[in-house]
């Protein structure tokens, strides 16, 4: 599945200008105070992940940032421009694609219905015929099942379809919302390969994860969530070895 | 005596399961027909009356008056599915078209049957486009004036709302226009044409020609083009439509034009073929079209036109066999059958929705 070839990853520089920045963010999921004043940055070319338990606010931080959501209090920028007010449906148009939780694939339009309603915004015939066969090539089972229904796939396609389709958005920015939940061991493990060959192609990429150690191991730097305010954050490496961070999410 | 065949060619031809819909559908026609034919001149005495004529006429008027429901029921369904509200103002909106269609041919001078083809051809086309877009433009004015701000309150309340501007709509041609019949011009000439063994009146012909045409139409654009997409993805989960950059209000207006409009043509269709308009046909017409739709399993556009001609052939039957007053009742008992003992229709969703 690995066709890149490229040997060792440079280490995404941190300085400047992040692709993404959040700052002191606060959203309301109904009367709940999700998010109580949260910043978060995320700079091009990086794997960022945020950890937390259940309910921590993870999914309603990646609502926020594509606008299903809008902050009483707070501001996010993409590459320096103010998106805090954007209409959901505007953002694929400035680079953010999302594969949500629970994956939310169209299920009652076939595979290849689903990565078409990805390239909705897209006027560019030829790129996206390119990006189809980039999509399938990623995930050679999609191919097979390209006129399938979305709602016959078994959980590991559909998150792979997911993951196709957000792509099929030509993000500068993707969003991934658990891409594990619910998958078998293995299928997590290729799941995280082929996000890392997202990365390397150049998309930069924001996890949201339970498996704190998969998501740590591949990520650059981590973001740790509690009760909507972020509790610790850093390089993933050193998250790894935090004691605090292994007693609460590596069972440590 | 043994013939070597390779295996390929050894197997007998299997049915394929794609013509099992179109063998269905032939076989409903036959079975139709047949109970149109043993029904006629059930109600005048025997000798006098030619049972297959009868029972073809009869036939034709099914078909004709289901392809008017169905127009209706599509747009019934189209608004369930992707809103999940029944437009109750719907059959309202079937109703202010037919005196669209009214106003703009009494206007014009017409009274009865045009002779000239091409001032028909342009007549009718004239007929169908106003009322179709002036129906469609309504339809959104209502989606945006009542429904739009109810989107996230409780279910109730927009279903209350459409039961009121229903009132409104009726209101309106009651005092602005006539609170009895009023007599839309029939402008189609009236000949019986022979098409083979099949006899038909032109009008007959032109409304199931055209309800078939439209049909396809929206089949086409629902499943082949990316706004169609764009509307279904928007039924199954709207914000899943919203992150792929699917703007949820113009597609929800855009549903509402096109279920209107076909709505709108279906009020030309009732003053063409009835002659007469009035401003209560809505409640009953909706109705039934609502039955239609229930019937053939609602957000489901194929069922919904399905669900029209069964209504139609219902209907028809009735008062084929002598039991006219009853059409109504046979209707809605088979409403009552279907939600009985298969409520998702006879289209309905057989794929879950999986998390």
């Amino acid at each position: 599945m690995t066709t890149d070839t490229v040997p060792t990853r440079q280490r995404p520089s941190t300085d400047g200008q992040p692709l993404l920045r959040l700052t002191d963010i606060h959203s309301y999921y109904g009367n709940i105070h999700a998010l109580q004043g949260i910043s978060i940055d995320v700079f091009r070319g990086e794997i960022v992940t945020l950890l937390g338990a259940n309910g921590a606010g993870k999914t309603t931080t990646l609502r926020t940032i594509h606008g299903l959501i809008h902050p009483k209090k707070g501001k996010i920028e993409l590459d320096g421009r103010d998106i805090t007010t954007m209409p959901a449906h505007e953002h694929v148009r400035v680079g953010i694609g999302q594969s949500p939780e629970g994956r939310r694939i169209f299920s009652r339009m076939t595979v290849m219905e689903n990565l078409q309603m990805g390239g909705y915004s897209r006027k560019d015939k030829a790129g996206l015929h390119e990006d189809y066969e980039r999509v399938f090539d990623l995930f050679p089972r999609l191919r097979e099942r390209r006129s399938q229904a979305g709602g016959t796939l078994s959980g590991g396609e559909q998150q792979m379809l997911a993951m196709g389709r957000a792509l099929m958005t030509r993000p500068t920015l993707l969003l991934l919302d658990e891409p594990s939940m619910g998958l078998a061991p293995i299928l997590v493990e290729e799941i995280f390969a082929i996000m890392k060959d997202i990365n390397r192609q150049g998309t930069t990429v924001l996890v949201v994860e339970q498996n704190a150690l998969m998501a740590l191991g591949a990520a650059d730097r981590g973001y740790v969530l509690q009760t909507g305010t972020i509790v610790r954050s850093g390089d993933a490496k050193d998250l790894l070895e935090d004691p605090e961070v292994q007693k609460a999410y590596l069972g440590g | 005596m043994t013939t070597a065949v390779q295996g390929s060619r050894s197997r007998l031809p299997v049915l394929d399961r794609r013509w099992l819909t179109p063998i269905g559908v032939v076989l409903a026609l036959v079975g139709a027909f047949l109970l149109m034919y043993l029904g006629s001149c059930s109600t005048v005495g025997a000798g006098t009356c030619d049972r297959f004529s009868q029972g073809e006429d009869q036939f034709i008027n099914a078909l004709t008056v289901g392809g008017m429901y169905a127009l209706i029921a599509l747009g019934y369904t189209m608004v369930y599915g992707i809103i999940e509200l029944i437009n109750f103002a719907h059959g309202e909106v079937f109703m202010c078209g037919s005196f669209v269609s009214w106003g703009l041919l009494t206007n014009l001078g017409f009274t009865g049957p045009i002779s000239d083809p091409l001032l028909l051809a342009g007549v009718l086309v004239l007929a169908f486009l106003v009322s179709m877009v002036v129906m469609g433009v309504v339809g959104v004015v209502i989606e945006r004036l009542a429904y739009r701000p109810l989107r996230n309150a409780p279910r109730l309340t927009p279903l209350i709302t459409a039961i009121g501007v229903s009132f409104i709509l009726q209101n309106i041609i009651f005092v602005g226009i006539s609170n009895s019949f009023v007599n839309s011009p029939q402008i189609i000439p009236n000949p019986l044409l022979e098409l083979g063994a099949i006899h038909i009146r032109l009008i007959n012909l032109f409304v199931i020609v055209l309800t078939l045409g439209l049909m396809t139409a929206l089949h086409l654009f629902i499943n082949r083009t990316s706004l169609g997409r764009a509307m279904r993805s928007t039924a199954i989960d709207r914000d899943a439509a919203q992150i792929m950059g699917v703007n949820i209000n113009s597609t929800i207006a855009l549903t509402f034009f096109i279920g209107s409009a076909l709505a709108g043509a279906a009020g030309v269709v009732q003053g063409l073929y009835f002659g007469v308009t009035q401003f209560q046909i809505g409640f009953q017409g909706g109705l039934k079209a609502f039955t239609a739709a229930v019937l053939g399993g609602i957000g489901n556009t194929t069922g919904a036109a399905v669900g029209g001609f069964i209504i139609g052939f219902i209907e028809v039957l009735a008062s084929t066999y002598g039991y006219g007053r009853w059409s109504e009742a046979a209707v809605f008992t088979t409403l009552v059958l279907v939600l009985v003992f298969r409520p998702t229709g006879i289209l309905g969703q057989q794929l879950a929705d999986r998390a």
